[in-house]
């Protein structure tokens, strides 16, 4: 299982790497590696030329910026797990980024990697999708902005042009203390998610919820906004009973069938995990513990 | 011809100048260039961790690193461990204790695992351990020997015996 | 015997080098102008090879050979693999060629090798090499393999029943007959392959010189290597030598010999430089042997007092496309289902069948686990089914300790009649249950139930057979330095059969295990061996190991007490000197008695004592001596997701005297960890063509450490009679009764659900699934 050939490019900056795309065929981006390598030492892709991003300058920053937190593509998902910011603003995607592989995937892996790998069980995927992020990219026809809704196009296939690369990302964030929580069904600890749910929620002064974001990753191939259970929930007062009763709706989503688990287990597991994660998210309200 | 590129890389303290396929992976240039073989090769799909060396402290897949990319950097291999022909790791010392290894082959890449994560938690609980070593595959030992090996290894590192991670 | 040594914690041999990344694993091998291996393989369940062209792949730079079966047959005297075990049962040999012979029947099946500068060009040659293929139909279930007009997974078979055999004795139809209570079970089993971390590698070099080819290979039987290979070539044992050296893991696959080993052979005889060809991962899920399914097929018939009357029923099953290594996998299973219980009459009917896959041949367990599972679910119906405790079922129908040694009327793969030699089961069971808390459980489990949480627990027994006979080569010898040195034909492939033999030897000769060097896997160190399988090597090698150093002791005494003047029993050794004892001043060492008796020209050896101070055992011991033990485990099903944790596991083991307290734990550990796998993770999937679909570590889940409970191990020791040191093997057993145990507690666990298992593995969408419709 060795790499097949190809032509090696570790360009320093972003227009140089804009530059390479625009004129190199067959080319892909080796960003943190954990998912290409393995492709390549498969021979299940094969580019005529390898573009190392890991020398480009700039593409690795965790701020806060007006009301969001802005990561930089080749930001590593290790830093991710330590950042301080992350944990204090963005706690759900603290909580999810423990369950993304393992230590040693975690030290080499990239959000911008995770994110244009978009496998449908993707930790990281589903919490972009879950707080309406915003992708970065640059092309030779400059920057723009993909809302996150827009930007899974097909299976495995982000919504972004072959002479484009992702700069970063913006995940605006949510009021102090709001409820969050990430969680996932999988075989083995660090697995990837066989289905995946990430609540978000906050109440307004008569206890009512006002704002709710529900995501389920691993059971279509782009994580799903569950819009239909969000509108359900919006407005009443929470309660098991108005959780368990919303989250039946999960059960129709369309699901992904593979040697893992077959669809309807999935549909199964969204009705179940999304509760799960409504209750632990509401438990958190006001900086409750869940 | 395949093409190629220089690269300079401090493997185990000791610096190293050579020229590598630019396929080559971190991996195959310890093994084959450096001789270094040490670090094994399980799965080459970045799962079962028998080839986790550290790249500048951090634990990483070497089959899923092209060795071109750690030019520049510093990598350190279960080579290095011992401090000497004569005296094993805290560490080493501990899985001999303990019965943590049978076969051998996924020791290297544990053992470099471990050495990260006792540096960064030098006091570890169990489940922490277990977590910890959850990227590497065993079918030998069912892991209870490993555990017991990284918390006395916990324990002697903290009280001093032998060098520190 | 030197107390000190047999039966404590000695530190290993083998751990310096391999904790330092010294191991010298076959990979780790290089030679000067070595060159590398890749298999073209084939991507099709069955077709006819229409042609193949070689040309795009050698006109690659830097690639040295494409060799297909053409290239092959001047060089070989036998083209095929002729491997298996005798049986009378087989209906059809079908002996698996060096390299495919116009049709491939499974994927993954070797069609060429070709031979480069390094792996990286092999393979990228490898993927030149255009074969053209002709698709055929691919028998993918050996259940539809039986049904009239199935497609034929060899173009030339009359049909897929490989063997057909039937185990019994006593009258089962009659017991059945008068029954008071019959139940019946349909269960699948499946296990997947080795996995061992290391895979499959082998490096060959011949040296035209000395005419003599050197095979270095991960296997875990060199002596057979090296027959197969002088049969297969046409050469001679002093022509052919192969070294296995260290090895990561094996776990029955690596027994096997394959086409990659004898093919890899040839390519460096007719390359003419060392040739290398390691296995990588993707390889082995289709290119190393593995276990797969069984169908039962099982009743039981028990009366008022759920004592067993008798056992019926069938398995079918999964062969493979080819025999590897024999019937011995279902012939094991059909064996362990009444083994240590009083079956009055039993009868099992075995249909092994091919199937257009990688073929089947024992990972570790062997086919036990499936013979228990059998039994434990049988014998958890009969409680469920008579409201008895399942202990008890157990305990009214264990062989007490008062039969032992207990004929069965079983008969073993050789004719041999099997006999339980020894061994306490209720005891065993007794003492599993008290560290399980099986008494008090009921009530936590209610009480968890009120919190609306779903316990379980679940028990299992087993026994087996181990140390597979006839013999293990030991050569024991005292070199002029006085070192001792041993050499075996016993294997080592992680289970640290180097310190075991260590620890025995340096029993009876000095204590040091650091004067004790130990070599395994040559087959030029010694001249017969057989190797490792079957738990076999502390019973057999560490038994002529024994007796070998018993009688090199003996020696060294008579020589010592010539040259000091003194009777032998008044002489001990200790390190490598031999001294009287209580006077440690009047010794003399090892060195100078061994050089004593390796002569001098001329002049007469002293006392008329024979040359050189060195033994050769092959002790031969055709019974299996038996081990036994019971796993209890506690589980906590997450009834809305399926889940299943592993609460508490405690096994309690015994494999006779045990040599190493450590080493034991560790075999039975490791095999519990490999269990757990079985029971509810581990599942080769191929789909309706045979192609395989479970081929990469993330869809094939090996347990980890999270996944892992703390596993109690408790021993008893009874004391094999059939050995002189009373010890039984170990490396399998702790597999074998996981299964049954795990499955048995999440039934237990989710009988408010009134569901029922009769499988393994059991994965959470299925216990979801079981759950839904036990509600419906």
């Amino acid at each position: 299982m060795k790499p097949p050939r190809f032509h090696y490019h570790d360009p320093k900056t972003v227009p140089e790497v804009v530059g390479l795309l625009k004129t190199l065929p067959n080319a892909r981006m080796l960003a943190g590696g954990q998912s290409l390598m393995p492709m390549l030492n498969m021979r299940l892709v094969l580019p005529d030329h390898l573009i190392d991003l890991n020398r480009v300058e700039g593409l690795a920053y965790i701020r806060e910026t007006g009301g969001a937190l802005e990561i930089g593509a080749m930001t590593r998902q290790r830093e991710l797990e330590f950042s301080e910011i992350v944990r204090e603003l963005c706690p759900m995607m603290h909580e999810a980024i423990l369950q993304v592989g393992h230590r040693q995937t975690r030290n080499r892996g990239t959000l911008g990697g995770s994110l244009c790998q978009l496998d449908p069980s993707a930790e990281l995927v589903a919490v972009a999708a879950a707080l309406d992020a915003t992708v970065a990219v640059a092309g030779p026809k400059g920057k723009r902005e993909i809302p996150f809704s827009e930007f899974p196009k097909t299976y495995m296939t982000p919504a972004i042009e072959p002479d484009e690369l992702l700069t970063g990302v913006r995940f605006p964030l949510w009021a102090k203390n709001h409820g969050h929580a990430f969680v996932e069904f999988a075989r083995r600890h660090g697995d990837f998610a066989i289905v995946s749910a990430a609540a978000l929620l906050e109440e307004d002064g008569g206890g009512k919820i006002k704002r709710a974001s529900v995501t389920l990753g691993g059971v279509a191939a782009a994580p799903v906004r569950v819009r239909e259970l969000e509108k359900a929930i919006m407005g009443h007062v929470a309660s098991d009973a108005l959780f368990r009763e919303a989250c039946e709706v999960c059960r129709k989503i369309e699901a992904m069938q593979d040697v893992h688990a077959p669809s309807s287990y999935r549909q199964h597991l969204a009705a179940v995990l999304s509760r799960r994660a409504l209750e632990k998210a509401h438990a958190r309200i006001g900086g409750g513990r869940g | 011809m395949a093409e190629s590129r220089n690269i300079t890389v401090t493997v185990n303290g000791k610096r190293h100048e050579q020229q590598v396929q630019v396929r080559l992976t971190l991996a195959d240039f310890l093994r084959q260039q450096l001789g270094l073989t040490g670090t094994h090769l399980g799965c080459e799909h970045g799962v079962c961790g028998a080839c986790t060396v550290l790249l500048d402290g951090n634990s990483t897949r070497s089959c899923l690193m092209l060795a071109v990319q750690a030019h520049g950097h510093e990598v350190a291999t279960v080579e290095g461990l011992a401090p000497g022909p004569d005296a094993l790791h805290p560490l080493q010392e501990a899985f001999r204790d303990n019965h943590g290894l049978q076969c051998g082959f996924c020791t290297p890449g544990i053992l470099m695992t471990l050495v990260e994560f006792l540096r960064d938690n030098p006091n570890p609980t169990e489940q922490e351990v277990r977590v910890a070593i959850s990227g590497n595959l065993c079918r030998c030992t069912g892991y209870q020997g490993i555990v017991a090996a990284a918390l006395d290894a916990a324990k002697r590192l903290q009280t001093g015996k032998g060098p520190s991670a | 015997m030197n107390a000190a040594v047999f039966g404590t914690r000695v530190d290993r041999l083998e751990d310096p080098q391999l904790l330092r990344g010294m191991g010298r694993f076959v990979d780790d091998i290089r030679f000067p102008g070595m060159l590398e291996a890749a298999f073209v393989r084939s991507p099709h369940g069955h077709a006819a090879i229409r042609s193949l062209d070689k040309r795009a792949a050698l006109a690659l730079p830097r690639v040295h050979a494409v060799l297909a079966r053409e290239d092959l047959l001047p060089h070989l005297r036998n083209e095929r693999l002729v491997v298996g075990l005798p049986s009378s049962s087989y209906k059809q040999d079908l002996n698996r060629p060096a390299l495919a012979i116009g049709e491939v029947v499974y994927v993954g099946e070797p069609v060429a090798i070709v031979v480069a500068e390094d792996r990286y060009i092999a393979e990228d040659a490898a993927a030149l090499v255009e074969v053209d293929y002709d698709p055929l139909p691919a028998v993918a279930d050996c259940r539809a393999a039986l049904a009239p007009g199935a497609p034929v997974v060899h173009r030339g078979a009359p049909h897929n029943l490989l063997a057909e055999f039937r185990m019994g004795y006593g009258d089962a139809d009659a017991a059945f007959a008068k029954a008071a209570h019959v139940f019946r079970e349909s269960l699948w089993q499946h296990r997947g392959g080795s996995h061992s971390i290391e895979c499959r590698g082998a490096v060959a070099s011949y040296d035209a010189i000395d005419d003599r080819l050197t095979l270095w290979s991960s296997t875990q039987m060199p002596h057979q290597a090296m027959r197969q290979l002088c049969d297969m070539l046409g050469r001679d044992e002093n022509q052919v030598r192969v070294v296995t050296p260290d090895v990561g893991g094996g776990f029955g696959p690596k027994l096997v010999f394959y086409p990659e080993d004898v093919v890899t052979a040839l390519a460096a005889m007719i390359v003419g430089r060392p040739v290398k060809w390691i296995e990588d991962r993707r390889e082995h899920f289709v290119a190393s042997t593995q276990e797969r399914d069984q169908y039962w097929e099982v009743e039981i018939a028990v009366d008022r007092e759920a004592r067993i009357l008798g056992i019926r029923g069938s398995i079918i099953h999964d062969h493979g496309a080819y025999t590897a290594r024999g019937v011995n996998l279902p012939h094991n299973s059909a064996e362990t289902v009444p083994l240590q219980y009083e079956v009055p009459a039993y009868s099992m009917n075995v249909k092994v069948v091919l199937t257009n896959k990688i073929p089947v041949t024992p990972v570790r367990g062997a086919g036990h686990p499936q013979g228990t599972f059998a039994m434990e679910r049988l014998l958890d119906r009969v409680a469920r089914e008579l409201k008895i405790d399942r202990a008890e079922v157990r305990r009214r129908n264990l062989i007490p300790a008062s039969k032992m040694p207990y004929t069965t009327q079983l008969k073993a793969r050789g004719g041999m009649a099997v006999v339980l030699d020894s061994g306490d089961y209720p005891k065993c069971q007794e003492d599993a249950l008290a560290r399980g808390g099986w008494t008090d459980f009921p009530a936590r489990q209610a009480a968890a139930r009120k919190a609306g949480r779903y316990i379980g627990i679940g028990m299992a027994n087993f026994c087996k057979g181990t140390g597979r006979g006839p013999f293990e080569s030991v050569t024991v010898r005292i070199g002029p330095s006085g070192r001792v040195h041993v050499y075996s034909g016993a294997a080592a492939m992680g289970q640290s059969t180097r310190t075991m033999l260590a620890q025995i030897v340096a029993g009876q000769l000095g204590g040091d295990m650091g004067n004790v060097s130990v070599t395994t896997g040559d087959t030029a160190a010694i001249a017969l061996g057989i190797g490792g399988s079957n738990s076999r090597q502390t019973v057999m090698a560490g038994s002529s190991a024994h007796v070998a150093a018993v009688k090199v002791r003996e020696k060294a005494l008579q020589i010592a007490g010539h040259v000091l003047e003194a009777s032998a029993q008044d002489l001990e050794i200790d390190g490598d000197q031999v001294h009287v004892k209580g006077a440690p001043g009047m010794k003399v060492s090892l060195a100078k008695i061994a050089r004593t008796v390796a002569g001098t020209a001329g002049y007469s050896l002293p006392g008329g004592i024979a040359p050189g101070l060195e033994a050769t055992e092959h002790m031969v011991i055709d019974d299996m001596t038996h081990a036994n033990g019971t796993a209890v485990v506690e589980v906590e099903v997450d009834v809305e997701t399926g889940a299943v944790e592993l609460r508490k596991f405690v096994v309690v083991h015994d494999c006779g005297r045990i040599v190493h307290p450590t080493i034991v734990d560790g075999q039975i550990i490791g095999g519990t960890a490999h269990g757990i796998g079985n029971a509810l993770f581990e599942w080769m999937g191929f789909d309706e063509n045979a192609q395989p679909v479970t081929t990469t570590f993330a869809d094939y889940l090996l347990v980890t450490a999270t996944e892992m409970p703390h596993i109690e191990v408790a021993h008893h020791e009874s004391p094999s009679p059939l050995n002189p040191l009373g010890v039984k093997g170990v490396g399998e057993c702790g597999v074998i009764p996981v299964a049954a145990a795990v499955v048995s507690a999440v039934e237990d666990a989710l009988s408010p659900f009134g569901v029922h298992i009769a499988q393994t593995p059991i994965f959470p969408a299925q216990i979801v699934a079981m759950i839904e419709r036990a509600h419906r």
